[in-house]
């Protein structure tokens, strides 16, 4: 779960890392008082969880509380990378020194976090991997030990800090591991990370992202969730935790595990076809979330044609036929035609329910992806 | 031979009172495989199909002799049931449970790292080697006992794959699933290890998936000191930049764990990449 960079700098403060003083807006006028009450120059940045704010003009620099209502009244509202802003923070401008890079991710080849610093922020981290690699340093943390404040200092110097830098620097860094590990994070970044003409060092943009399977022990971060960035499939499909990701095809597919899921997908598109959507009903899926899961394919327009893959083992066919029924039948709309393979536990009580419904079953995966195609292709 | 699991192999399942851990210890008993105890904690003295539960694993280790585990414990008590199986001795831990929180994960790891023990998943199907023993929840009948050793990072996938194979009359010496997770125990490269050095095997089969970079790693390994044959396929070519892919490994961040990239670095390697699950076997035969 991502979370907004204004939640971020919350936490952040919470573990004494320098942000900017500042407060978040929903409206224009609000942004005025906000900025009003800083009394300084501010920044107004639109909150959404996609990268590239900043280009799309979803920041802006305001000098005084008019401008901060003008620059808020043009950017609440306005659409980045197809979401919606709907608040804006607001808060003191910093004056930029430098500009420097420090973020914690899990190294999954070492399994183990590293830490992540370059004296060149401000740019995607992974940009600058690729075109400046020399710029980056890396450091491999021992989950069991943590960061080690010799650890935090050697990085200072990799970066060619000196003086009054070194003991901010290694703060940051001790507090930035406490925020990643507490919080059960995944990923945690300060970009940039400024040094003021002055010398102070401040987070001036942060991002965090929660480790989902962790998030059953931090409640008050679970209802930090943003459900606006939730498109209606996408929240039908978390509260019936199933796995569902929108393609911009027209063959709408379920199938039970990932690994799977993914290959018939693929499969779709060897044939020549496109694939509507990702859709892992996971193992042992109930009736009761097969339905949810069909429900939500036949609620996306695009779909033209249904291709269902099913390769039984702790799921069983029968279950996953009831499941089908079930929104088949209850749906009001016309169904797209639906090719069904069924392979594995109970497969022959699945086919015998289906065999009254209107589906056309296959029995090896080619053959199913190969007609769900042609019907595609015929609607 | 073979590798990981056999007729030797003196399992213990953690969970085992549970509703999967009973369901699937059944199936385990049905197939053949060795279960000498079971552990929950709290519920030592019951039985369940004949199995003694202890309520700890260096009890069930003393009492039976069992060398591997198997867990089906809850996903927020999983990484602790991993280390309390390195810490009883036992040699090979096969975990089951998906949804383990990645740091609970990294320092499970960790701790292994100074044991010595081996740790299949977490979030995969086990390790079967067909006739012998299975150490999981994949369906045994499908398989069937033959030269091929497959290892993959999925598991309905793997027995689409495997379904091929047997249809064609072409068995399998073991089958290892690795998991779908981001910090997974074993790499393909380990797995690839076993198998080259495993005389019943004669042909590889690699099933990868977006994410990470674990099949660039094998490519560069199978290069290098693999002699035997390797068919190999990675799902998720149509799979968009940024979304998990149902597995919580199955990503591409960054630019980075595409299933073009896999597919590029495998061929680089000599590997014969299939465009679908059952072109895997017709490769296979190929080899044969």
């Amino acid at each position: 779960m991502k979370l907004h960079e204004y939640q971020s700098k919350r936490i952040f403060a919470r573990y004494g890392l320098p942000v900017p003083q500042g407060n978040i807006a929903t409206t224009p006028s609000e942004a005025r008082q906000i900025a009003h009450l800083l009394g300084s120059p501010v920044a107004v940045k639109a909150q959404v969880l996609v990268g590239g704010r900043g280009k799309a003009g979803g920041i802006l620099i305001a000098r005084d509380a008019a401008e901060a209502e003008e620059a808020a009244r043009q950017i609440i509202g306005m659409s980045i990378k197809g979401l919606t802003v709907r608040k804006v923070l607001v808060e003191c401008a910093a004056e930029i020194g430098q500009e420097m890079y420090m973020g914690i991710v899990i190294d999954r080849t070492h399994r183990k976090p590293a830490m992540i610093v370059s004296a060149q922020g401000g740019v995607e981290i992974e940009e600058l991997a690729r075109t400046r690699p020399d710029a980056i340093f890396r450091l491999l943390i021992d989950p069991l030990r943590g960061l080690m404040d010799y650890q935090a200092r050697n990085l200072a110097f990799d970066l060619g800090l000196h003086g009054n830098l070194i003991r901010p620097f290694t703060t940051i860094a001790r507090g930035l591991w406490r925020v990643f590990v507490d919080n059960d994070a995944t990923l945690a970044e300060i970009n940039p990370l400024v040094i003021t003409p002055e010398g102070q060092m401040i987070a001036v943009d942060g991002k965090i992202t929660l480790d989902d399977n962790a998030l059953f022990r931090h409640l008050e971060l679970s209802e930090m969730r943003d459900v606006q960035e939730e498109t209606e499939a996408q929240r039908q499909a978390r509260q019936a935790d199933l796995s569902y990701v929108k393609l911009d095809g027209d063959i709408g597919c379920m199938v039970n595990g990932a690994g799977l899921a993914m290959a018939t997908m693929d499969l779709v598109d060897l044939y020549g076809g496109r694939p509507a959507n990702f859709l892992d009903i996971g193992g042992g899926a109930r009736a009761n979330k097969v339905a949810a899961a069909l429900r939500i394919i036949l609620s996306d327009p695009d779909v033209r044609a249904i291709l269902i893959n099913i390769f039984g083992g702790i799921t069983r066919c029968d279950e996953v036929a009831r499941g089908l029924l079930t929104a088949i039948q209850e749906t009001s709309t016309p169904v797209p035609p639906m090719v069904v393979r069924l392979v594995g536990a109970n497969e022959e009580e699945g086919r015998q329910l289906l065999a009254a419904a209107d589906v056309i079953t296959a029995t090896s995966l080619l053959e199913a992806a190969q007609k769900a195609v042609a019907l595609a292709a015929s609607q | 031979m073979s590798i990981l699991v056999s007729k030797e192999t003196r399992l213990v399942v953690q969970g085992i009172t549970g509703t999967e851990g009973s369901f699937h210890t059944r199936l385990m008993l049905d197939y053949g495989t060795h279960v000498v105890a079971g552990v929950t904690p709290g519920k030592g003295g019951e039985w369940v199909h004949g199995v003694p539960v202890f309520d700890t694993v260096r009890e069930a280790v003393q009492t039976t002799g069992a060398d591997t585990s198997i867990i089906y414990v809850p996903a927020p008590f999983a990484a602790d049931a991993i280390v309390e199986a390195a810490d009883a001795g036992i040699g090979l831990i096969v975990c089951i449970t998906e949804g383990i929180p990645i740091l609970d994960m990294v320092r499970a790891c960790q701790f292994l790292e100074d044991t010595g023990a081996r740790l299949i998943g977490p979030n995969c199907p086990g390790v079967i080697t067909p006739g012998q023993a299975k150490v999981g929840i994949m369906p045994g009948h499908i398989h069937m006992p033959g030269p091929v050793g497959v290892v993959s990072r999925s598991g309905t996938l793997t027995y689409e794959v495997v379904k091929a194979l047997t249809d064609r009359g072409l068995g399998q010496s073991t089958a290892v699933g690795i998991g779908g997770d981001p910090i997974i125990g074993t790499s393909f490269v380990d797995v690839l290890r076993l198998f080259e050095d495993d005389p019943v095997t004669d042909v590889i089969v690699l099933i990868g998936e977006i994410g990470g970079t674990d099949e660039e790693r094998a490519a560069q390994f199978i290069a290098g000191e693999v002699s035997k044959p390797v068919i190999a396929f990675v799902a998720g070519r149509t799979a968009p930049p940024g979304h998990r892919m149902g597995h919580a490994g199955a990503i591409i961040e960054g630019g980075e764990g595409t299933a073009q990239e896999k597919i590029v670095a495998l061929e680089a390697a000599g590997i014969r990449v299939a465009r679908h699950p059952v072109e895997v076997a017709d490769l296979v035969a190929e080899c044969l």
